[in-house]
């Protein structure tokens, strides 16, 4: 019998399962896609927010300041790309410069570190390129970035070299009280039994509650549209440029990413279905017409992909964490769930302490975790002396992203191991730069068919129908 | 094959990819008396694109008879091996400067470095993929770049589609609509936003009117459906500014989407080396010797330019060849400095600038398609060459010979334009 079932392998799942495996390795995961990091974790802003948006006192504030304190320690100790890159909220009116005001008061309440109010001039002098309309802005030096899905695969993979164990495909249907504590049931039959089960659902955290007696609460999901222009534009600005928030709506943020990009949304609209991750003419529309007025000279001609994310907005309007009968859930996760992803899964065993649970420190934990982007960051002797030995990481197969076979056999043969393309692309980049895997894909396709023993045909790009090819040509 | 001693370290030219321009640049410049060069490829075969375009339509210029694509790789192959040129396969160039130092990699050797007295850039080209294109809709599997589709089904053999939709009229997607026909598929549509094909009319009519596939021009891509493999598509026509006219959209069954929306030369080593590229072809600026803003290093082929002909390619690699040959003889020859300037509906000239008094055939393309139009060269407002076209499109590269005559006289430039009858 397991002592923990985390349901659910976002990155509030996967924080939550390695921070369980410091006291025990019974721990598993279940996710119900084939790959963990599908949900919103990966497709969100990736910013580590510095504190101020969240009201004072709401778990939100609580989570999100003591969470970015943890964020470099953790992604160092994990091998995660973050960057402390400081954010700006721009302002391009009086009333703006209010609302400023108010927002700082609100962050030094909240205790976030270093906030400035900045006049045009300097916002030009830190950010060369802002918006020509801008006149004033709130500076946050602790403002950072970080990768959320390499994040997620990477406490995922740790909690597995501490012993937990990953189910994927693992749909939670129906979940039973028993004496010893719940019986946690999958769609297509599994079944676990664990002492405490921890909900990280995601935007399905209020279906997954209520199959435990413990709703009462919903979620509900907010579309946000994004898109990412290639590496040569992710010099434009070097900190995140948030608009002020205003009578016309929150506006939209123009940042780098980790990896060089250029990143641009999102858009915020409240939509019904759970899994329409599609975007729209619209809302991409809006995404350029809004960057544009915060930083000029975007080369909108440099797009290489649009995608949308979908926050789980809880109807309380803040977090929503509770821990009842050795039942935890985290609802409600939307922004800044990211940033206070590592508090959060500090807050969750403080509350199963609270509530009794024996959580005795092993001594055997370890914290580490080999960064799977090892590779690119070697010395040419160094690269050069495991070539020798291993010579595939000589053979390129991503040439926009510059990523070896040996670096996508090392991801695929890794905990939690990918068995789809997307999965081979999170985890390396390998078919996410420029080009968009239209030279590689049909390389991963093979390495990806041979490492998992299967067919070329049953690949996949994401689980479930999405096969890459459909059959054999006439003379194959 | 040929081989390199461990040794050495330095050649006499260098060429950066193998494909037909990478391997006529290679002839040419043993033709003209040099023996020290090397050919990089990165893939496991010299041939470049052509490996994977089994159709036939190349060589009808240059050797007078229709091969396919291997066929015509093929014999440029022959003559490397014929003249013992070195070259080294799975080997991709990763960096080079403008002291002209070459940093490559590959199984045997690592990450390694060579110093060249030449290098030629023959990279290609690739495919415009579909965030470029910026699509609303889902992203499920069945989205594939007609380049990518075409190495599914030729080179390993698989069928990544059965109900196919293609979005672009470029040579790869017509090529591909028959290809995918005769292989068993249904193309349902060929979606064209221009109000004409950018593909060779040869190819038109060959590939979609000979299997009755529908070009639709005008017409664009404005969503896609389906939520793990393509589902559908809504396409709708376009305005004179290329908006969508959503009154009439329409939604076409499908479960594959092949994109054939322009090819972009792959110019990632030209820009880390500090070489000046021209905003309109997306390859290096270069005189009439393909050399580039950089000294000593040149380029040819589609990363220099798009070329719809190999035969062109073939041909402007045998300029680069020579041209690198006299370059480390120390006798390259400037004598002049003209700047050829286009009016717009000349897209673009290769080269852009003149750097010595001789013949010169300029390469250019148009914006739009002209009927019965004048090619004009003049410099300042005088004419000095002009010709009636019946017939010029965007699709169809052009060319024009500038003489020694017209290049010499006062001032640096020269325009070309388009002059309606
Ligand atoms: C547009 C957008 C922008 C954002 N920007 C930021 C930002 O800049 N900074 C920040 O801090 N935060 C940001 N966030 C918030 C952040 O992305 C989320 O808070 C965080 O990713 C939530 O992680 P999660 O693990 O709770 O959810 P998810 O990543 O959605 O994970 C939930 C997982 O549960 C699985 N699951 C669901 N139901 C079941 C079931 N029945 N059985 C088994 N598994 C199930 C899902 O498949 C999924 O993998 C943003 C979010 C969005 C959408
Ligand atoms: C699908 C298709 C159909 C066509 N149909 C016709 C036709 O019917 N008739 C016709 O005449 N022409 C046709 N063409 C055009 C013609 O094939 C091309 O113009 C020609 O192949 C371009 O030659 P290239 O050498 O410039 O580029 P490529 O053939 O692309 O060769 C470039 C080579 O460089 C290598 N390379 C790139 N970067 C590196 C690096 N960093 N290190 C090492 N090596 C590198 C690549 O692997 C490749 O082998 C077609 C083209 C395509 C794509």
């Amino acid at each position: 019998m397991l002592d923990y079932i985390v349901i659910g392998a976002g990155v509030v799942g996967g924080l939550v399962a390695r921070e369980l495996t410091r006291y025990t390795d019974k721990v598993c995961i279940v996710e119900k896609e084939a790959d963990v990091a599908m949900g919103a974790t990966s497709a969100n802003s990736a910013i580590v927010h510095a504190g101020f948006d969240a009201k004072e006192g709401s778990l939100k504030a609580r989570l999100n300041v003591r969470g970015s304190e943890m964020m470099e320690e953790l992604a160092t100790e994990l091998g995660v790309k973050y960057k402390r890159n400081g954010s700006l909220v721009v302002g391009f009116s009086d009333e703006d410069k209010k609302t400023l005001e108010d927002l700082l008061e609100r962050g030094n309440k909240n205790g976030v570190k270093g906030l400035k109010l900045l006049d045009g001039g300097e916002v030009r002098a830190l950010e060369p390129n802002i918006g020509e309309g801008v006149s004033c802005a709130l500076y946050a030096p602790t403002g950072a970035i970080v990768c959320p899905y390499e994040l997620c695969i990477a406490a995922v993979g740790s909690a597995m070299d501490n012993g937990a164990r990953l189910e994927h495909g693992f749909e939670v249907k129906k979940i039973e009280k028993i004496d010893t504590g719940y019986r946690v049931f999958a769609k297509d039959g599994r079944m676990l039994e664990a002492a405490y089960v921890i909900n990280c659902a995601g935007a399905y955290s209020d279906e997954v509650a209520e199959m435990a007696g413990k709703g009462g609460f919903s979620v509900h999901p907010r579309r946000g549209e994004y898109m990412l222009l290639d590496r040569e534009c992710g010099s434009l600005v070097r900190s995140t440029v948030f608009r002020c928030p205003s009578k016309m709506g929150k506006g939209v943020l123009v940042t780098p990413t980790v990896d060089g990009n250029l990143l641009l949304g999102p858009t915020a609209e409240d939509i019904s279905d759970k899994d329409d991750t599609s975007t729209t003419v619209e809302g991409l529309a809006r995404v350029r017409a809004l960057a544009s007025e915060q930083v000029s000279g975007i080369g909108f001609g440099k797009v290489i992909t649009s995608f949308t994310g979908l926050r789980s907005v809880g109807s309380t309007g803040d977090f929503i964490i509770s821990c009842e009968d050795g039942f935890v859930s985290c609802a409600g996760i939307e922004s800044p769930g990211l940033s206070a992803s590592p508090a959060i899964a500090k807050y969750v065993v403080e509350l199963l302490v609270a509530s009794g649970a024996r959580l005795d420190e092993r001594e055997d934990f370890i914290p580490t975790r080999r960064a799977m982007h090892f590779f690119s960051e070697l010395s040419v002797e160094e690269k050069n002396a495991l070539i020798k030995e291993q010579p595939e990481y000589a053979h390129m197969i991503c040439r926009c992203e510059g990523i070896s076979e040996g670096e996508i056999l090392n991801a695929i043969r890794t905990e939690p191991r990918p068995r789809t393309l997307d999965g081979v692309k999170r985890r390396t980049r390998a078919s996410m730069g420029r080009c968009q895997g239209g030279f590689c894909t049909p390389y991963i396709v093979e390495l990806l068919a041979a490492e998992l023993g299967v067919d070329y045909t049953e690949v996949t790009k994401s689980g479930g129908g999405s096969y890459i090819n459909v059959g054999r040509t006439k003379e194959a | 094959m040929a081989y390199l001693s461990d040794e050495k370290i330095s050649f006499g030219i260098v060429i950066v990819g193998g494909g037909p321009a990478g391997m006529a640049a290679a002839v040419a410049a043993y033709d003209a008396g040099e023996r020290d060069i090397l050919i990089l490829e990165r893939d496991n075969a010299l041939g470049g694109i052509l490996r994977q375009c089994i159709h036939n339509g190349f060589g009808l210029h240059r050797f007078g008879e229709e091969l396919t694509g291997p066929e015509y790789a093929y014999k440029y192959e022959r003559m490397v091996e014929e003249r013992g040129i070195a070259y080294m396969l799975d080997t991709m160039v990763i960096g080079i400067d403008k002291e002209r130092n070459l940093t490559a990699v590959n199984r045997d050797r690592g990450i390694f470095t060579i110093k060249c007295g030449a290098i030629i850039l023959a990279m290609g080209c690739r495919e415009r993929p579909r965030g470029a294109l910026n699509i609303a809709g889902t992203r499920p599997a069945g989205i594939y770049t007609a380049g990518t589709a075409q190495k599914y089904v030729n080179m390993k053999g698989y069928m990544p589609g059965r109900e196919v939709v293609i979005l672009g009229s470029g040579d790869i997607g017509l090529i591909m609509a028959r290809r995918m026909t005769l292989e068993g598929a249904s193309v349902k549509a060929v979606c064209e936003l221009m109000p004409y094909s950018g593909g060779l009319a040869r190819n038109i009519e060959q590939c979609l009117n000979d299997f009755d596939i529908p070009l639709y021009l005008s017409t664009t891509v404005v969503e896609i459906h389906g939520k793990e493999r393509v589902e559908a598509v809504t396409v709708a026509e376009v305005d004179e500014r290329r908006r969508p006219k959503l009154e009439t959209a329409r939604t076409i069954p499908c479960d594959t989407l092949l994109l054939s929306c322009g090819l972009i030369p792959e110019n990632e080593l030209t820009k880390d080396a500090g070489i000046p590229l021209d905003a309109i072809t997306n390859g290096a600026v270069v005189n009439g010797d393909r050399e580039t803003d950089v000294e000593g290093i040149f380029a040819c082929g589609n990363v220099l330019h798009v070329h719809d002909l190999v035969d062109y390619v073939s041909e402007e690699a045998v300029i680069a060849g020579t041209s690198a040959v006299r370059y480390i003889r120390g006798e390259s020859g400037r004598d002049a400095d003209i700047a050829l300037k286009t009016d717009g509906r000349v897209r673009y000239t290769v080269p852009q600038r003149i750097t010595s008094l001789k013949d010169t055939v300029v390469y250019f393309r148009v914006a739009d398609v002209y009927k019965d139009a004048y090619l004009v060269v003049k410099r300042g407002e005088e004419v000095l060459y002009k010709r009636k076209k019946q017939k010029l499109a965007p699709g169809e590269m052009e060319t024009v010979k500038l003489t020694e005559e017209m290049l010499k006289g006062d001032g640096g430039e020269l325009r070309l334009s388009i002059e309606m009858a």
